[in-house]
């Protein structure tokens, strides 16, 4: 089990750094073109190169990695050549909306999706099932741009009960909050839902509940203490790779609503060239999506008492 | 994406028979009419629309309005710049349908050859090619779009490349999965037994059976990608700009979708009803399949 | 079987009339028809039939459990009285698994695989006694030593997979038996397991029964096993009961037309292939859907008489008899055909001749290396261990000659097969085919000859045939592979000429795998081995999965082709009837070695290798008039990675001498002519033994 994690963390550690390297491989391969970016369009060859030998870009290109590369772990993200001041004091305060956001879309989606779906799968067929179903079917086929566009429809300027965007320019709004989390959550409530119901609809059909049904258990002692256990091992690492996913839904949806959050950063980022910014923000990005997994990975073997004791 | 543990055994049918019992399933019906009206719509674009999509005919006209000049209605209106919306639609289905199921198609390519060779190879080919694909399947996609797109510009051909890259390490975990539990078919034994290439047996015994979950696979994976292509050109990520495509509509029209809802909302429903297409032909395969 | 005249003990069960139909988008598809039943208390019954004949249904809808789209069309099932559709939701929870109890066929996935075992087993009394946790935890520990379990504290603090098959059921007896069951349905209990694990099970249930006093109702397809259970039987076929009554009555004096094919179907140790070979019942199984007017089993009978059979649906008839609980038989014949007479046996054929050796194995060891990944291993060093599936095997086979290697699951004798055909090598050791070295040559660097020379047959007749291609382009295939022709036409007119030789219609060529039956299937792959006139076939296992009467007949069919072709055959099976019934020589392998081998005499005779002695006591016989010596071994198999120091059965050999049998390998000890057996215990005393099965008469004869 020690090995387990201590074979997890390792990979871990070499997926970021393949990351790390093919990002900067990618991004600064050739010094000239950072140079255009950090500098502008019209700046001459010669600022260039006096640019580029200050900042040690005359090195070989893996002394360059190694030199970024411990940069960055000591927390010398580089500065944003958009705004003028250093990575690290945009980003810190941008991720900590996301995390907002992130959070309000998993309080209502965990709760909604499991028990919808443990619901459906319970009764495969029932008119709750199917209900179910095609309402996943039709939310995970709506992009989140267009779920957002067809909210903003309804509820902004139809009902106009809460604001278009949710740029919280004059402090923390809860009301601006509500459109992001309601398209988030649209969009992958039907995808935890629908896998949720699959496997629980797979565990109901299998020996050991007919063998508790059999037993003479009461339905509901069947549901919670058979079937359950077993049906959340699978939701259980879609909802923690979920979080993969919501990492490109907040850049839409963020874009869209103006929110001030991580993914509207890297995206404004990309758009100007702002290097730094964009290396910051996908490492960031990767380093949250492979924790994610390792967690989902080592928590996978917790559930399943199969693996745990083997 | 799909959830592999309801996918079709792959003794299931040929893909034309599947078709074929897509009758009992009216889900899978319903999913195959939305999506033969674009393909139907994509394929007579020309003949379709009633204006050119990039000609400039009155801004700012709401549905219904009359164009004097031609002589026509505009039943979906026309944009900011005073482009038929219904003649934009029309030919984006064309440019969603011509790059999605090439996207997939190579994505598939790759993807496949892959998975064979982790699957069936195992050891060695096995550890490097899975390694390779859970880092890639680890970036956040629409990061790994973004950097990509914005590194080495928009143009379709990006886009396709992109996607294969992000969508191959996933088709090949599910081929890899599925030739994994094949070769041990004793089948294969016997075409091992016969002295067959690994090769033959790749392509003759193992992908042919793997081609159910596969179908169901790639039709989810398509509205993905549709998705995706619609995303990419709402974020200006997309096509360059001329070109009518629909998500790239939605991002022109964004500023006034206030008094103007329309010019978002139209081409929402169109990407949004495509995609339902092939999920709602996924879901009714998978039905279909499971109830043999 | 309507319930006996004695009403001082009322019936258990009784069910009247019974149909049981599933609805399908086809249509109603009926899986039991008419189907009586009474089961006083105490009294084994058991139901025995083929695949697909609604025997598992019968026990589904005594329970009421018949799934959504199930249901109970026409009939009545009474529990102690009671009419079982009549109850509620909750009365019918309070007689499940508490007065009604059942066991089922494969134990690990009939366990919650995330509770651990106590926890399952305490609902039982907590639901159905209102017991609290500490008196439930006593008694289902009480519960675990009466099924004989090793240490029960650790078992119930274990989860189902980390405890043995047998282990596993045990479990599940001890689950069924916690609610103090006045009938315990038994569906296929032992089917999963091997057979020595299968003889303590059966012991075990025989023994509780008494013990509790339960009635048993006891489904399976092996007419031997309810033998040794049961008081009465039912023989069903294709929905319906065919045949019932007592036990010796059925075997002495079968009346139905499908009883008697069954029983010339099986195996028996006074069978021969040459002098008396099994005759198998033509034809197969009707769907459910597409059964014939009149009698199900007409278009497979012998006696079948158009006007008579073939019109209206055929009740079941009494059969008077002097003592006994009543006979019941469903054929419209009955009174005119002759149980005497017309039990089938087939005509004599000539031995084959013997010829020179064709396939030498000299040493022969196969040895899989396993990655440890646990923590112990990387403190130890030991992250690389062996799991010797084959070690030191001698044996070898002659032209025309049936040899079989015989053991349990996890004996090596599937890995020997893989060594011959090249799809594995050989770890040391030589293996010597048509004087050519071929076990470190893998099939792909063979040479087409060498290929088509030697072919094997697989186990799975639902996984050996390509679900995506024609039957005749997959043999098509092996023809023009292994050169024997090229042309195209001389292909297909070969191809065709195969599945005349397997008894197939031509047309099947053009058919794809799924359209086939099991049996068809199997007669496909036999066709593609002998494709490329092979002098050597390994068959492993070829007709374990089958059901009775089509396993008899691709049996007969191996051998045919085997007698027109000299072929040499090793014949892979953990069944001992049919290797005794098919094998000129047996090889009997445990863990990885030769225990003994010999002629078939030899082996089925004294002097026996202990574990042998064992096997033969376990196997069951559905021949009333075999009397057995019981031998049931005590524990599991141990792992193959960590095998016994000494003789590998040393663990569970009821004749253990001592020390030397844990600590020393014994050798190979020369009884006779070339028979061999690795023991410790001297010749003579192995000699002195009686035989485990004795023939009481012949009562067929």
């Amino acid at each position: 089990m020690l090995i387990f994690i201590a074979k997890r963390f390792s990979f871990m550690v070499i997926t970021m750094a393949a990351v790390s390297i093919l990002l900067f491989v990618v991004l600064e391969f050739s010094p000239g073109s950072v140079a255009t970016k950090v500098l502008g369009q019209f700046a001459t060859d010669e600022q260039k190169n006096i640019w580029l030998e200050q900042h040690g870009y005359f090195d070989p290109l893996w002394q360059r990695y190694f030199v970024w590369a411990g940069n960055f772990l000591t927390g010398e993200l580089g500065e944003s050549h958009r705004f003028k001041v250093p990575v690290g004091e945009i980003l810190w305060p941008r991720l900590w909306n996301t995390a907002v956001l992130g959070f309000w879309t998993f309080a209502f989606l965990i709760p909604f999706s499991l028990v919808l779906g443990v619901l459906a799968g319970m009764r495969e067929g029932s008119k709750l099932d199917r209900t179910i179903s095609i309402i996943s079917v039709l939310t995970t086929s709506i992009p989140e741009f267009a779920s957002a566009v067809f909210l903003s429809a309804l509820f902004v300027f139809g009902l106009n009960w809460l604001p278009g965007t949710s740029g919280m320019i004059s402090g923390f709004d809860f009301k601006q909050l509500i459109m992001p989390v309601l398209v988030l959550f649209l969009y992958d409530f039907g995808y935890v839902a629908r896998m949720t119901r699959a496997s629980m609809a797979e565990v109901m059909t299998t020996p050991y509940i007919r063998t508790a049904v059999l037993k003479g258990l009461p339905y509901r002692q069947v549901i919670m203490k058979h079937a359950l256990r077993n049906a959340l091992i699978a939701p259980f690492t879609v909802i923690m790779l979920q979080l993969n996913w919501l990492l490109s839904g907040v850049i839409v949806v963020e874009f869209f609503f103006a929110y001030k959050g991580f993914g509207a950063l890297l995206l404004e980022a990309s758009l100007n060239q702002d290097i730094f910014v964009i290396e910051a923000c996908a490492m960031v990005a990767v380093f949250v999506a492979v924790a994610t997994q390792t967690i989902a990975d080592i928590g996978y073997t917790f559930l399943n008492p199969r693996i745990r004791f083997s | 994406m799909t959830d592999i543990s309801k996918a079709p055994t792959p003794s299931a049918l040929s893909a034309l028979r599947s078709i074929a019992i897509l009758r009992e399933s009216w889900i899978g019906m319903i999913g195959t009419g939305l999506i033969l009206f674009w393909v139907f719509v994509a394929l007579f674009a020309p003949l379709l629309a009633p204006h050119d999509p990039l000609a400039i005919l009155q801004p700012f006209a709401k549905p219904g309005t009359f164009h004097v000049k031609s002589g026509t209605t505009l039943w979906l209106g026309t944009d900011n710049l005073g482009r038929d919306i219904l003649s934009r639609v029309i030919w984006g289905a064309r440019t969603v349908l011509i790059y999605a199921p090439l996207a997939t198609v190579c994505a598939y390519a790759v993807g496949i050859i892959m998975g064979l060779a982790a699957g069936y190879h195992r050891g060695w080919w096995d550890t490097v090619l899975s390694r390779i694909g859970d880092i890639i399947l680890s970036f956040p996609v629409l990061v790994l779009y973004i950097i990509v797109i914005a590194t080495f510009g928009a143009s379709g051909f990006n886009i396709v490349i992109a996607i294969t890259f992000a969508s191959a390490p996933g088709i090949m975990r599910i081929v890899r999965g599925l030739a994994l539990d094949l070769r041990n078919r004793d089948y294969v034994a016997a075409s091992q037994t016969r002295g067959e290439t690994s090769f033959y047996i790749m392509v003759v015994e193992i992908l042919p059976n793997a081609r159910g979950p596969l179908i169901v696979d790639a039709c989810v994976r398509l509205g993905y990608v549709i998705i995706t292509i619609g995303v990419l050109g709402f974020l200006g990520l997309g096509l360059p700009p001329p070109k009518p495509d629909w998500g790239g509509m939605v991002n022109e029209a964004r500023g006034m979708a206030m008094i103007f809802p329309h010019m978002t909302i139209i081409p929402c429903v169109a990407i949004s009803s495509l995609v339902l297409g092939f999920n709602l032909l996924a879901d009714g395969l998978r039905e279909v399949s499971l109830r043999d | 079987m309507n319930d006996p005249k004695d009403n001082h003990t009322a019936p258990v069960l009784e069910i009247e009339n019974l149909c049981v139909s599933y609805f399908a988008r086809s249509g109603e598809i009926p899986a039991v028809i008419d189907f009586s039943l009474s089961l006083a208390p105490g009294e084994s019954v058991g139901l025995v039939g083929e695949s697909g004949c609604g025997k598992s249904t019968v026990a589904m809808a005594i329970m009421r459990y018949l799934g959504n789209n199930g249901d109970i069309v026409d009939g009545s099932v009474r529990f102690q009285g009671r009419d079982m559709a009549a109850l509620s939701e909750a009365e019918l929870r309070g007689l499940r698994g508490s007065k009604i109890a059942m066991v089922y066929q494969e134990p690990m996935a009939a366990l919650n695989p995330s509770l651990t075992i106590g926890d399952q087993l305490t609902e039982v009394p907590i639901t159905h006694a209102s017991a609290n946790p500490t008196e439930a935890r006593d008694k289902a520990l009480n519960m675990l030593r009466d099924v004989n379990l090793p240490d029960p504290e650790r078992v119930m603090d274990a989860y189902p997979h980390q405890i043995s098959g047998g282990q596993q059921q045990r479990v599940v007896i001890a689950m069924a038996l916690l609610g103090e069951p006045a009938l315990l349905l038994l569906d296929e209990p032992t089917t999963a397991l091997d057979v020595t694990v299968e003889a303590g099970i059966v012991e075990l249930i025989a023994e509780l029964s008494r013990k509790y006093g339960t009635a048993l109702l006891y489904i399976s397809h092996n007419l031997g096993l309810m033998l040794e259970v049961c008081d009465r039987i039912g023989v069903m076929y294709s929905g319906e009961i065919v045949e019932s009554g007592d036990m010796d009555t059925i075997f002495s004096q079968p009346r139905h037309p499908y009883t008697l094919g069954l029983l010339g179907c099986i195996p028996l140790p006074h069978s021969d292939k040459n002098a008396r070979p099994l005759t198998a019942i033509p034809g197969q199984l009707p769907l459910p859907h597409e059964r014939p007017d009149g009698c199900n089993f007409g278009p497979r009978c012998g006696s079948f008489a158009a006007g008579k059979c073939g019109v209206d649906a055929i009740p079941l008839a009494v059969v008077p008899q002097e003592a006994g609980s009543p006979h019941h038989v469903r054929c419209a014949r009955w009174n005119e055909i002759d149980p005497a007479t017309s039990l089938p046996a087939g005509d004599y054929r000539p031995p084959n001749e013997v010829g020179d050796t064709v396939l030498e194995v000299d040493g022969l060891q196969k040895y899989y290396t396993v990655r440890d990944s646990s923590l112990r291993a990387f403190v130890t060093g030991k992250t690389v261990r062996y799991v010797k599936a084959n070690e030191d095997l001698t044996f070898n086979a002659r032209e025309g000659e049936t040899v079989a290697i015989v053991g349990e699951s996890g004996c090596g004798k599937s890995t020997i097969a893989r060594v011959l055909m090249g799809l594995e090598t050989a770890t040391g050791g030589e293996v010597r085919f048509q004087d050519a070295s071929i076990g470190d040559v893998t099939a792909q660097e063979r040479s087409p000859d060498q290929l088509g020379a030697l072919q094997m047959v697989f186990q799975n007749p639902n996984d050996t045939l390509n679900p995506s291609l024609s039957i005749g382009a997959q043999i098509g295939r092996v023809i023009r592979k292994f050169g024997v022709e090229r042309d195209a036409d001389r292909v297909r007119e070969r191809m065709l000429k195969l599945l005349d030789m397997v008894k197939l219609p031509l047309e099947f060529a053009s058919r794809r795998p799924r359209q086939l039956s099991g049996g068809q299937k199997q007669r496909v792959a036999i066709a593609r081995a002998f494709a490329g006139n092979p002098a050597a076939v390994v068959a492993d296992e070829p007709i374990s999965a089958l059901d009775v009467s089509v396993a008899a007949a691709v049996s007969e069919l191996i051998m045919d082709i085997q007698r027109d072709n000299k072929t040499t055959l090793i014949f892979i099976s953990h069944d001992l009837g049919a290797v005794r019934y098919l094998a000129d020589r047996v090889v009997v392998m445990y863990l990885g070695r030769i225990m003994e081998q010999g002629t078939t005499d030899e082996v089925f005779s004294p002097p026996y290798h202990p574990y042998t002695e064992a096997l033969l006591s376990a196997v069951p016989i559905a021949d009333p008039t075999v009397e057995k010596r019981r031998i049931v071994l005590e524990g599991d198999l141990p792992s193959v990675l960590n095998p016994p120091k000494g003789c590998p059965f040393s663990t569970r050999c009821p004749r253990r001498l001592g020390d030397i049998c844990d600590n020393e390998l014994p050798a190979f000890r020369i009884h006779g002519d070339g028979h061999a057996i690795a023991c410790h215990i001297p010749m003579d005393e192995l000699e002195a033994v009686a035989p485990v099965i004795a023939v009481k008469e012949h009562a067929a004869e």
